[in-house]
């Protein structure tokens, strides 16, 4: 019969190292963050979007026409995040957003540093907090920030 | 970098976006009695009571027969090769240099294999049914892991025939 052996726990992380390739449009997206700055792209229908997309959302042709918007938005809906983990890019509370950029017609996902959820609400300005150092990734937008 | 710079950068046209799972492993009370034992550079399996199958590492069931599995083997350091293979590509992380054999080893008195290294020999002579030995390291490096074994290496035994590797002998 076996005895009893101690409980055996080790951490280990399992690491996939991708690396992705950005094509045109993402990568023009980023170059600009890079550059802090903001472009979208227009669709067929007429509706600027921010990531731009590689294709027409209704039409699936290639997307081509980059518009440059500001580094300004509305907030449409949110979520309040009270316990950040530990793989949250903000170690205090803070809002999931979804954020419409000025002057674009589809709001995108990214995080709102307000403080206090009492500071949160649908239809408040924000504006990007740039990081410190941009590299050409989406963290160069750190979150966004009440205007 | 400097906004002074910026003019002289190239457009992006990749990003890295790594994935990192962290773990913690729990052994179990099975695994755990097996690696406490690895590390006191022995090589335990259990027997299932039903067939009689002996399975390293144990896992505290017999998975044909669905029954909990008590019984401790101590195994040989000698092994046979049930299947290899030659890695010609370097893994990340993994400081063997490329090629390097990997194996499916059978112990003797055990039923089932596990993968370790063999070394010490042409990769182009390793074949089914050669029979090797276990190279533990010094045992001031033992702890609960099957590197205190270093790898396999041959032994000037005769080849045992495919049908017959892992099969019951004193069962």
């Amino acid at each position: 019969m076996s005895a009893q052996a101690e409980v055996l726990q080790q951490a280990f992380t399992l690491g996939y190292t991708y690396t992705r390739t950005t094509g045109p449009v993402v990568g023009r997206f980023l170059t600009a963050l890079r550059d802090r700055k903001i472009v979208g792209i227009k669709g067929s229908d007429g509706k600027v979007i921010v990531p731009p997309m590689e294709y027409d959302p209704v039409t699936a042709e290639e997307l081509s026409e980059f518009v440059d918007l500001p580094d300004t938005g509305v907030v449409k809906t949110w979520a309040w995040v009270k316990h950040p983990r530990g793989k949250h890019l903000l170690d205090k509370p803070f809002a999931w957003a979804q954020i419409q950029i000025d002057g674009s017609d589809i709001p995108m996902i990214h995080m709102v540093d307000a403080g206090d959820e009492s500071k949160m609400s649908t239809g408040m300005k924000v504006k990007v907090r740039w990081a410190d150092e941009t590299k050409g990734f989406i963290t160069d937008i750190a979150c966004f920030e009440p205007a | 970098m400097s906004d002074a710079n910026k003019e002289a950068l190239e457009p992006i046209t990749g990003i890295e976006s790594p994935v990192y799972l962290d773990y913690n492993f729990t052994a179990g009370q099975a695994t755990a009695r097996y690696l406490t034992k690895v590390k006191e550079g022995k090589l335990v399996g259990q027997r299932c009571p039903s067939c009689r199958n002996v399975y390293i590492p144990p896992r505290g069931a017999c998975a044909a027969c669905g029954v909990a599995t008590t019984e401790e083997v101590e195994l040989s350091n000698k092994a046979t090769v049930q299947s290899f293979t030659i890695v010609h590509i370097p893994i990340p992380g993994n400081p063997i240099k490329p090629p390097y054999v990997i194996a499916n080893l059978v112990p003797d008195g055990a039923n089932i294999s596990f993968l370790h290294l063999l070394s010490e020999c042409k990769n182009e002579d390793v074949r089914i049914g050669m029979r090797v030995e276990a190279q533990w390291k010094d045992a001031s490096e033992w702890t609960y892991a099957m590197e205190n074994i270093k790898y396999f290496t041959p032994i000037d035994e005769p080849d045992v025939p495919a049908e017959e590797i892992g099969r019951l002998k004193d069962a």
